[in-house]
């Protein structure tokens, strides 16, 4: 029988230290609406989703009741349009994106993914159509996530895509200049995307999924830091056990609710992606448990070890919880929507230099990143390079989502609202890479992909 | 199905009484209960088995939060697998 400490162990986790589950997402196939008719596909689509996801809100909030553990958000992926909806006739997927957008506010997600195309060897005919549909899909649509995969380990970078992204990207942030340039937020560019990541901006259903599955993100950054606290002074391995132990426990509460939601929604269970997530929320920072660790601020000497000691004991924690552990567990580095990154950046400790440094080690990569509006194009493309380099060669996930923020340059701060928060916008090394991106073409792959 | 109540706020008189009245009338048999009081601050654990409960789940988790709002503490009905699954291998 439980005992009282556990009973308060527990729920002071969830009552001081924002222990919680991010989002319970429902991946949907859409292979099966394929037609050559815009309109019917766009039909088709949005009967699929209401009738998959009618009642994924509601049980969200029943198994938070029953547990006693909020659930965060509710959301849905769907297979990358690109792929959906090629048989379609048309030069344009925005109608598609305005059909996702009511299919999430009629079921009452909050947000929806997969305005997708994986793109890292070559884009198709497809291909092509969805990414210039991309900055008006984001500026007309509000629930609407967008991702692209420009890399992989496997394939290598593809650097006409990576152009093409740097425009993009511009392009958005000038057509919702109104709003700090919000579509940008709602884009991603991976390398090595993975295709059951329950987190947005970048969630799709991937081809290899089955017809509906639940994927189930937890967090708690909050908790790690509380436990931490506890342990002062102490050397590396006692920091190591318990970033795990706590790690283990949060997976626990994942597995536990995503079983659950499982069942009463009669879908399959897919993985439970447990991520370090920070909210603008106070005590719900990543940066927080560095500094916890001993660094003054984010961004100090000794942050990339500290991030790299927090992503590995993570998913350490968490592949022993759950046997179906996915998506890109670790920890996230947010910008805007972390407090104390958010400081961290103001008063200079933290750059987009070591930035990049700490996205060799974490989860994912550069997010969130607010740098000025009048970035060259070029300049944002080569940015994603370094990144999708750092992917590839280590055969791991990055990604990059930067807002370059219409109208607003250094010293200013840029917000997005919400979930989104609110950034400082960083500095950019003011040389170009004009001939660099230029050249086009792809990069071949690394030597250490052929392991066959 | 065992349900965890928890009971946390300002001591005042019958407490105890309101939320096992609310039990037994909805068909909650208790199995284990235990109390503290430090500084005058209330904190209550029960244990209960809920099979017998008509009422769903969530909706004794709802009626119990109302109840602790209207006597001024914190009433929580959790079902008891977040605690096993979190302190048991």
């Amino acid at each position: 029988m439980v005992t009282n400490f556990e009973i308060q162990e527990t729920n002071r986790m969830i009552d001081e230290a924002n222990l919680d589950v991010r989002t319970i997402t429902m991946g949907i196939s859409l292979t099966d609406c394929a037609d050559s008719d815009l309109n019917s596909f766009c039909r088709k689509a949005y009967d699929k989703i209401t009738k998959a996801a009618e009642n994924l809100v509601k049980t969200g909030d029943d198994i938070a009741r029953q547990f006693g553990v909020p659930v965060v958000n509710k959301r849905i992926s769907v297979t990358p349009i690109s792929i959906a909806a090629s048989a379609c006739r048309t030069d344009s997927y925005v109608p598609v994106a305005e059909a996702l957008d009511s299919a999430a506010k009629t079921v009452g997600v909050n947000f929806i993914g997969g305005f997708s195309a994986l793109v890292q060897k070559g884009s198709s005919q497809s291909d092509t159509v969805l990414i210039n549909s991309i900055p008006e899909a984001l500026s007309v649509t509000e629930r609407v996530c967008s991702s692209v995969n420009a890399a992989s380990t496997k394939n290598g970078i593809n650097m006409n895509a990576v152009k093409r992204m740097g425009q993009i990207i511009k392009e958005m942030a000038f057509l919702t200049k109104e709003k700090d340039s919000v579509a940008c937020a709602k884009f991603v560019v991976f390398c090595n995307s993975v295709e059951d990541n329950p987190f947005m901006a970048g969630a799709y259903h991937g081809v290899g999924e089955r017809d509906l599955v639940i994927n189930v993100g937890v967090s708690g950054p909050g908790v790690v830091k509380r436990s931490l606290e506890q342990v002062r002074g102490a050397d590396f391995e006692t920091v190591c056990e318990t970033v795990k132990r706590t790690a283990f426990k949060i997976t626990r509460v994942g597995q536990l609710v995503a079983l659950e939601a499982s069942k009463r929604l009669g879908v399959p269970f897919g993985i439970i992606d447990l991520s370090l997530a920070p909210t603008p929320a106070m005590g719900d920072s990543v940066a927080e448990i560095l500094q916890e660790m001993g660094l003054e601020r984010a961004g100090a000497p000794g942050t990339t070890a500290a991030v790299a000691i927090l992503n590995d004991n993570v998913k350490k924690g968490g592949i022993m919880a759950s046997s179906y552990v996915g998506g890109m567990s670790g920890a996230f580095i947010p910008v805007s929507e972390d407090n104390a990154m958010i400081e961290a950046a103001e008063c200079g400790a933290l750059t987009l230099e070591k930035l990049e440094a700490m996205t060799c080690v974490c989860s994912v990569g550069l997010d969130m990143v607010a740098i000025p509006g009048d970035t060259p194009d070029s300049t944002i493309s080569g940015i994603i390079a370094d990144e999708m380099a750092i992917g590839m060669i280590n055969g791991k996930t990055t990604a990059v989502r930067i807002i370059p923020v219409y109208g607003k340059t250094v010293g200013d701060e840029a917000l997005f609202g919400g979930l989104l928060g609110r950034a400082p916008i960083m500095q950019v090394n003011r040389f170009g890479c004009d001939d660099f991106i230029n050249r086009g073409g792809r990069i071949p792959p690394p030597v250490h992909s052929f392991r066959n | 199905m065992k349900g965890i109540i928890t009971v946390i706020g300002k001591d005042r008189v019958g407490i105890i009484a309101k939320v096992c009245v609310y039990l037994s009338d909805n068909g909650a048999n208790i199995l284990d209960i235990s109390q503290t009081i430090v500084g005058g601050y209330f904190n209550m654990m029960m244990i209960a088995d809920l099979s017998g409960a008509e009422k769903k789940f969530e909706e004794l988790a709802a009626e119990l939060e109302i109840l602790g709002n209207e006597i001024g503490v914190v009433i929580k009905l959790q079902h008891e697998d977040i605690f096993n699954v979190m302190h048991r291998i």
